[in-house]
């Protein structure tokens, strides 16, 4: 029976009369990849970056490997292996692609791993940036962020986070604008990562692509869990059906 | 009949490879280096010409270094995010501790001037590290209004005395020493920030500069980098400060001067922000004219504030890389 | 004594929202500080005196013209110096701060330095409050002021210009996308606080004499109010000018005149380790920009 790593406890944010996130509990284990979908608006980023310190929470608990890590800032906890991508990808604009990781390298985190697999950050920044799909004797590693396009930056956000080793990766809508070929070199890695014994939290949209690596679904609608559960109880669920698709609809095919 | 085209001086460099220069032979060394060997040899022998051009320049020399050093500071805070409207703050913490040491305690320059750059710094920042965490142009903001307030203070409370200020302090013995000294610590700041730019440490300064967002979300704290590279600059404008009182033998209200903000920003944004070594080119450059301008009096600083604002609005990348990118392309006949 | 108090506390405050009130608004709108602020002031407070002496315009022209004149020249102001920069911190902060000097060192080169230069009050005579004489001229700065928040507050929740300036204050893309024009709003956003500023000018500076210095003075005063309240809150600046308006007479009967510098010193560095952003700040570190 796998270990909790992370665990969520009646989490709540309000943004003035607004709620963004109302006591929302969830737990996440090693190994496990959980999926968080809702409707637009839902929470889903709230919930995240709630989780990853960039908002302070007004009430309940974070718990990563049962320490309290609750409103600790976000570097903090970056520290401690909880690692995020952001929805609206915006990369070191005018730093080389390889830059970019060679930036995440210097990060606190990586030098607790000094002696093992990491090497000069150069060559490293390349192996990963091999690693997420990266042409590797192309140019394209040393092109200007700036003229990347938009999966490839995708990619370049993943191996940002990876470059860090963490223990539970969060990833905010990583799929959208992604094309099936550049899918086809991302969800590999996921599932590798996830069989390392790590936790993944996964945002999307993309149900479909998301759905053949998720274990477990939680819905957001309103800031509050509606469903939770594996893939198929989600799809049959009513509430998350009329969240998604409205209830007038709902009406008017059981009229 | 032998042809003839058009090519780049630096086009056996630039052919093989973008940023990195593989040398292979003199002469393209020599191409590289000549600019800033220039630089670096006539300021260093420029003292010994002390006899040709006389003692009045030597002075205009070591207010340009004393200038540049805080225009070089200023480049520095620019490059994490932090626009300073007041180096003036870090020059007159440094004057006034060196002042005090001195004329209090009767400890002598190379005493009182490491103490008072230390001590400037470590000061300056701890006034400005709450100001780190607010929005971006309240730091300005308040570097600009802190002298100034400091200034109302000591004149009010007649501290540190007042508006007299404190004078006969000890001179620098030997004229090579107050002459070389700041050459050389403009020289040693030129190139430590370069290389500290340059380094994977400068890769995170700008990154928290252009985009905080991400530096935070990879385990690094942007406060402390912040914090780090306030101290720096602080330290030089300490030293600055500190120098300039033994220099001048008096320290007083005029050390938290409205010029001592401009002036070294005008160089700075002259010569181009974000290349050091623009810094010291707008140094040299508006220093040495301010000095002849001196006649027109307030004029002068209407000048600074024009070349301010013109550069700001229509060279924004300084001076120097533009002087830069027209010696990359300067042209030579070939025979084909 | 507590008449004392009480009232040059409130003028004092009065005082300290009128200075304040033209570097806010700009601030609260377009998020631009305007670091030319100070030189506005004085410009308003020499064309005043231009009309007056060289022009021999009655008071009651001068002032709405110079009012008129000031607040076209800020909507240029806004078109020389910042359209072009929009946006990007750094240029904005040195363009207006520039500006600002410039036109003030300018000032000093121009010798506008003389006792000649002052402005008359604008009704001679005092009043007696609380037993308390009072001139006519400090009842009116804080009439003034009282007046100036009203209009404010009137003007942008009841027109369609006031509310496009609360759209643009408060979230400016949104405000774009519904089709109010950000530049254009700024530029007059711009306009009415060189206005305020002048208004500000004409009813302070007959005081005492007009010299250069009171033109980084009034800049000083209004970023430690800004400060201490939070640039763009309104009421943060009341709050804000209260304090210092209180704690400056305080300081100032009790324990030495020149103290008043201080409280504002130990004011703001108070302000900066508690509430960075000022007490009615609105700047939300990182919820804002994540």
């Amino acid at each position: 029976m796998a270990n909790v790593i992370l665990k969520v406890a009646n989490l709540c944010k309000y943004f003035g009369g607004v709620v963004g996130i109302e006591e929302v509990s969830f737990e996440l284990k090693e190994g496990e990849l959980l999926g968080i979908i809702g409707p637009n608006g839902a929470g889903k980023t709230t919930l995240i970056n709630l989780i990853t310190g960039f908002v302070k929470a007004d009430k309940g608990k974070v718990i990563f490997k049962g320490r309290d890590i609750t409103n600790l800032p976000p570097w903090k906890i970056a520290q401690l292996g909880i690692v995020r991508t952001f929805q609206l990808v915006k990369p070191f604009y005018r730093l080389p692609a390889y830059k970019n990781l060679v930036v995440a390298l210097c990060s606190p985190r990586v030098k607790t791993f000094r002696g093992g697999k990491y090497g000069k950050r150069d060559e490293t920044a390349l192996n990963l940036l091999e690693d997420v799909g990266f042409e590797r004797d192309s140019a394209v590693p040393y092109k200007q962020a700036s003229d990347l396009p938009h999966g490839y930056l995708k990619r370049l956000e993943l191996a940002r986070c990876l470059a860090l080793r963490p223990e539970v990766l969060i990833l905010d809508e990583l799929f959208s604008g992604m094309s099936i070929a550049e899918l086809g070199s991302t969800l590999p890695i996921i599932k590798r990562f996830k069989e390392e014994g790590k936790g993944v939290i996964m945002v999307e949209h993309r149900l479909k692509e998301l759905f053949e690596v998720a274990d477990r679904v939680i819905v957001l609608n309103f800031g509050k869990i509606i469903a939770e559960g594996t893939t198929y109880e989600i799809l049959e669920n009513e509430d998350v059906r009329s969240a998604y698709l409205g209830a007038e609809e709902e009406e008017a095919i059981n009229a | 009949m032998a042809q003839y085209r058009k090519e780049r001086l630096d086009r056996p460099i630039k052919a093989r490879c973008e940023d990195i220069f593989a040398l292979t032979s003199m002469r393209e060394i020599l191409y590289l280096i000549f600019p800033r060997a220039l630089l670096i040899v006539g300021v260093l022998i420029f003292p010994l010409l002390k006899g040709v051009v006389g003692l009045y320049w030597e002075k205009v020399l070591v207010i340009t270094c004393v200038i540049g050093l805080l225009s070089l500071s200023w480049d520095l805070m620019a490059q994490v995010g932090l626009i300073s409207l007041g180096q003036a703050f870090f020059f007159g913490v440094g004057a006034y501790i060196t002042g005090i040491l001195n004329h209090k305690f009767s400890l002598p320059p190379f005493v009182t001037i490491p103490l008072g750059t230390i001590g400037g710094g470590i000061v300056s920042t701890l006034f400005l590290l709450p100001a780190l965490r607010a929005r971006g142009v309240y730091f300005s903001i308040l570097t600009l209004i802190i002298p100034l307030l400091l200034s109302r203070l000591i004149e009010a409370t007649k501290i540190f005395g007042g508006t007299e200020g404190l004078s006969g302090l000890t001179p620098f013995q030997n004229f090579w020493i107050e002459t070389y000294l700041p050459i050389f610590a403009l020289l040693v700041c030129l190139f430590g920030f370069r290389r500290l730019i340059n380094s994977d440490y400068g890769l995170i300064v700008q990154g928290v500069r252009d985009n905080d967002r991400i530096v935070m979300s990879i385990g690094i704290n942007i406060y402390k980098i912040k914090a780090h590279i306030l101290f720096i600059s602080s330290l030089v404008g300490a030293f600055a400060g500190s120098f300039i009182t033994h220099y001048y033998r008096f320290v007083g209200l005029p050390a938290f001067a409205l010029d001592y903000s401009i002036l070294p920003l005008a160089c700075a944004i002259l010569g181009g922000p974000g290349s050091f070594a623009g810094a010291l080119v707008g140094s040299f450059i508006l220093v040495p004219l301010s000095e002849v301008l001196r006649v027109l009096g307030s004029l002068r600083v209407v000048f600074y504030s024009l070349i301010l604002a013109v550069c700001i609005l229509s060279l924004p990348e300084g001076i120097f890389h533009y002087i830069q990118r027209k010696y990359h392309q300067f042209e030579r006949i070939v025979e084909i | 004594m507590w008449g004392n108090v009480l009232v040059y506390g409130v003028i004092n405050s009065a005082t300290f929202i009128l200075l304040t009130l033209g570097f806010s608004i700009v601030f609260g709108i377009s998020r631009i500080a305007n670091f030319a602020y100070g030189a506005f002031y004085l410009s308003a407070g020499y064309l005043t005196w231009v009309f007056l002496t060289k022009a021999n315009l009655p008071l009651f022209l001068a002032l709405p013209l110079t009012i008129l004149i000031m607040g076209v020249l800020g909507f240029m102001g806004y078109w020389v110096m910042i359209y072009r920069i929009r946006g990007n911190t750094l240029s904005e902060v040195i363009a207006t701060f520039a500006l600002g000097v410039g036109i003030l060192e300018f000032f000093r080169w121009m010798g506008f330095v003389t006792y000649e230069f002052s402005l008359p009050f604008l009704k001679k005579g005092t009043i007696e409050i609380v037993g308390i004489p009072l001139d006519y001229q400090r009842l009116l700065i804080v009439l003034i002021a009282g007046g100036l928040l009203a209009f404010l507050y009137f003007y942008t929740h009841h027109t369609r210009i006031g509310r496009a300036f609360r759209a643009i204050a408060q979230n400016e893309r949104t405000a774009i996308s519904l089709g109010i024009n950000s530049d254009f709003i700024g530029a007059l956003s711009f306009s009415l606080g060189t206005a305020v500023t002048a208004i500000a000018a004409v009813t302070v500076l007959p005081l005492g004499i007009i010299t250069i210095n009171i033109g980084y003075e009034v800049l000083l005063t209004a970023m430690a109010v800004g400060i201490i309240g939070g640039l763009e809150s309104i009421i943060g600046i009341v709050i804000a000018s209260f304090i210092l308006g209180f704690a400056q007479v305080l300081a100032a009967i009790y324990i030495a005149p020149h103290w008043s510098i201080v409280v504002i010193l130990a004011s703001i560095l108070g302000v900066l380790l508690v509430r960075p952003s000022g007490i009615f700040g609105k700047y939300k570190e990182l919820e804002e920009r994540v």
